[in-house]
């Protein structure tokens, strides 16, 4: 085979290091160093086709022909040693359960916004905090069955959270299919390999969701915006492995304060309602008025107790970027622990000592506005010239509040198959946490790569793609 | 079942099978333009376009009517919404839709066949020749129907499926007898040369040319077109196996809804099943196909109006 460009010497690499390769690579990289070049290219076309096939794609908006793309699949797969996985594990267990008593404590008594641990505007006066939810008591008081949690590792490979998905986050289906396409290319890798099964995932969704109602038989529906969205396959896919109805908003309605769909044989209640479409868009009565995709009436019966979305309405207001700073410390104030994963070192302007050290180290750092998205609103220190540096130096003055920083990130980055041959590309990792009666996780999660060299965007928007993550079970054998 | 998801199943079934048919129709409309034009010739390219209702739709692009106009019109065409090109892609997406709803075999079937097609597409007709576009596109049709039969549970999904199917099918053969019949009363001179053509062509276009010699012996008579095109209880595509079929599809769908679909299908299958081709021909074969049309249509309308309008 080609040999593996070496990773550059300050960045982490998953596989290689100074002696050579990471122990629990090193299976896998002897399988690779005697796998001819031929075959990989015929089994990467072979992924390619089938993909394509099982329709396995996302849309594109406003593209107009073949608004069906797929992502990008790296055959060579992201590799995590077990010991790793049980702090992760551990991290994010309680990184969720603090992020949940948040939300319940926001909507409720607000202790912690009394104790002064987040300054009370911060949170109330946030776009994504709702009204409606303020004493709104949620079985279980759980408001975040399904959490997605961005990680990246540094120079020395220590996890860092760089952003915490309580909305809608999405990708676990290509972490699935991810998976099955593997096994169906290399069969002889997972014979050799002990990798950790994420097979059950739909299995503990769907317990995650009937727990979450306290009706008999819960009947559990996926609400989708429809076909034409970018995450529909997901939606399929998952509605599908659960064996539970995906509906559009169209397809429910309200009566008497309950949600019925509407099916060949009359109404039937909905009592679980997984909904991967935005607040704003839930019920047109009460938020977004044009929205054609909700349901009218939907957030009265929600708020009676009559169904349960998930996630809950108003989950937004905890991973905003201007909450992210404080969650090591809702981690300390409601658990009375010590964080077990690190935030990304944050920067919050508003306060005096911070601002002073961001004014003084601009060009080291990375600005984002705290309610910006996508990018927008942000410089990055290292890449601005002199006048953008003095904008916002003139910016960070007039109006702190608004902004916090972060030291230019270097992600990890993994042997990656690319036009060239192999060569290292940057990556993260999204794992997914379920929490219902009991917090459950799938070993391992989805890995997202950065295919341009040296770029560290991973979104499959902007031509990211993907890789199957490996939790081995013990030592490599 | 969602009454949504209902509707698309039973949508992607009828587009799959009006691509199926028209590919049929186009396959003997391409062999009879073969044949000089004393043999009718081009009476045979304007069946399709009769039997779709699309005449106007197709003078409004194309200058002349031949062949190739024909075929491109038929099959590729992404203005004509009847064309086989855009029957398939409404198909895929309402399978795409209700993907969840589909066995994986099923999906990967219509989503393949979807690709494909648009591949030949762009290669055009010329590439590989109309006949192996043709006989290509019945058996990814075939394909489907094997890989739904043979992986789906056969419950409400699939009832709808096969609602889809039938009713569509039953239409298309009423109407192809019906312009077949009105081609030959237009050369109202009783040739028994063109008269055989044309019974011929019918026939293979429905895939029966077997069956009917299987059934009938000696040459073939108008008489024994007509029985084993309506009345045959064994021909999959004969309107008497249809009606039956699609009977028994509304009976196995869970609930009580559709009572006036059901009875009015019951109708008319027993006007079929115990219908006698003198009968028929005394009432006017013509009219006789007029008026199964309009109960086809009427069946069409009872099934949305239970099934999706009224839930």
């Amino acid at each position: 085979m080609t040999a593996i460009e070496k990773p550059a010497p300050h960045l982490y690499d998953e596989m290689l290091c100074n002696e050579g390769v990471h122990e629990h690579y090193r299976a896998y990289l002897q399988w690779l160093e005697n796998t001819p070049d031929a075959t990989l290219e015929q089994k990467r076309r072979e992924a390619d086709t089938l993909f394509r096939r099982f329709g396995i794609t996302f849309n594109v908006y406003g593209e107009e022909e073949g608004t069906e793309r797929l992502i990008p699949f790296d055959l060579i797969p992201r590799i995590i040693p077990a010991s790793e996985w049980t702090h992760l594990e551990r991290g994010l267990r309680q990184r969720v359960t603090a992020l949940n008593r948040f939300l319940h404590d926001i909507y409720h008594d607000q202790e912690i916004l009394r104790a002064g641990i987040i300054p009370a505007d911060q949170v109330l006066t946030n776009q994504q905090f709702q009204v409606a939810m303020l004493g709104v008591d949620l079985p279980g008081h759980n408001y975040i069955p399904i959490t997605g949690v961005d990680l990246i590792r540094d120079s020395d490979g220590e996890y860092f959270v760089l952003e915490d998905n309580l909305r809608t986050p999405s990708g676990v289906s290509y972490m699935l299919e991810n998976r099955k396409m593997m096994m169906r290319l290399f069969p002889e890798l997972f014979l050799a390999q002990g990798v950790a099964p994420v097979e059950h995932y739909p299995n503990l969704l769907l317990e995650t969701l009937q727990s979450a109602s306290d009706a008999d038989s819960p009947c559990v529906v996926v609400l989708t915006p429809g076909r034409y969205n970018s995450a529909f396959f997901e939606h399929a896919f998952l509605a599908q492995q659960m064996g539970v109805p995906l509906v559009e908003g169209a397809d429910l309605f309200v009566r008497n304060g309950c949600v019925f769909m509407r099916t060949t044989t009359g109404p039937r209640q909905v009592h679980v309602i997984y909904r991967r479409i935005d607040d704003a868009f839930l019920d047109p009565l009460a938020f977004n008025p044009d929205s054609m995709l909700g349901v009218p009436g939907l957030l009265s019966a929600y708020r009676d107790g009559n169904v349960i979305l998930a996630n809950a309405l108003g989950t937004g207001v905890a991973d905003d970027k201007s909450i992210y700073p404080y969650v090591p410390d809702m981690i300390r104030f409601y658990l009375d622990e010590e964080p077990i994963l690190n935030n990304v070192p944050t920067w919050v302007c508003r306060r005096e000592e911070d601002l002073a050290y961001v004014l003084e180290h601009l060009e080291e750092l990375v600005v984002k506005e705290v309610h910006g998205a996508g990018g927008y609103g942000m410089l990055i220190g290292p890449k601005a010239g002199p006048e953008e540096l003095d904008t916002f130096r003139q910016l960070l003055r007039d109006n702190p509040a608004n902004y916090i920083a972060q030291p230019t990130l270097c992600l990890s980055t993994c042997p990656t198959m690319v036009n060239e041959g192999i060569a290292p590309r940057h990556i993260d990792l999204r794992p997914f946490v379920l929490s219902g009666s009991e917090i459950k996780l799938v070993p391992g999660g989805l890995t997202r790569v950065a295919l341009r060299e040296g770029s560290l965007v991973v979104n499959s928007s902007q031509g990211g793609g993907t890789k199957d993550t490996w939790v081995l079970e013990g030592a490599p054998c | 079942m969602l009454s949504r998801t209902a509707n698309s199943i039973y949508w992607m079934a009828r587009s799959l099978e009006r691509a199926e048919n028209l590919t049929r129709l186009l396959d003997v409309s391409h062999n009879m333009s073969l044949m000089p034009n004393s043999k009718g010739g081009q009476q045979e390219l304007l069946a399709p376009l009769t039997i779709t209702g699309r005449l106007d739709q197709f003078r409004e692009t194309y200058p002349q009517l031949n062949a190739e106009a024909l075929l491109d019109f038929f099959l590729f065409d992404e203005a004509n919404d009847g064309s086989i090109f855009s029957c398939i892609r409404s198909a895929r997406d309402n399978a795409h839709s209700v993907r969840d709803k589909l066995s994986s075999e099923a999906w990967e079937s219509i989503n393949a066949t979807w690709l494909e097609l648009r591949h030949r597409r762009q290669r055009g007709i010329s590439h590989e020749g109309v006949k192996s576009l043709i006989d290509w596109i019945k058996q990814r049709s075939h394909e489907f129907r094997g890989a739904a039969y043979g992986t789906m549970l056969h419950n409400n999904v699939f009832h709808f499926m096969r609602l889809g199917t039938f009713i569509e099918r039953a239409d298309n053969t009423a109407r192809i007898l019906r312009v077949k019949l009105e081609v030959m009363e237009s050369q109202h001179n009783s040739n028994h040369a063109i008269d055989f053509y044309q019974w011929n062509a019918l026939l293979q276009s429905l895939g029966a040319y077997e069956a009917y010699h299987d059934k009938y012996t000696g040459g073939l008579t108008t008489r024994n077109v007509t029985e084993l095109l309506i009345l045959s209880a064994e021909l999959p595509r004969s309107l008497r196996y249809c009606i039956g079929a699609l009977m028994s599809q509304l009976i196995a769908i869970e609930g009580d809804q559709g009572q006036a679909a059901k009875r009015l299908c019951a109708e008319l299958h027993a006007r079929l099943e115990y219908g006698e081709v003198d009968f028929i021909t005394r009432f006017g074969l013509h009219e006789y196909l007029n008026d199964l049309l309009r109960r086809i249509h009427t069946i069409g309308e009872e099934i949305h109006r239970s099934y999706w309008e009224g839930a």
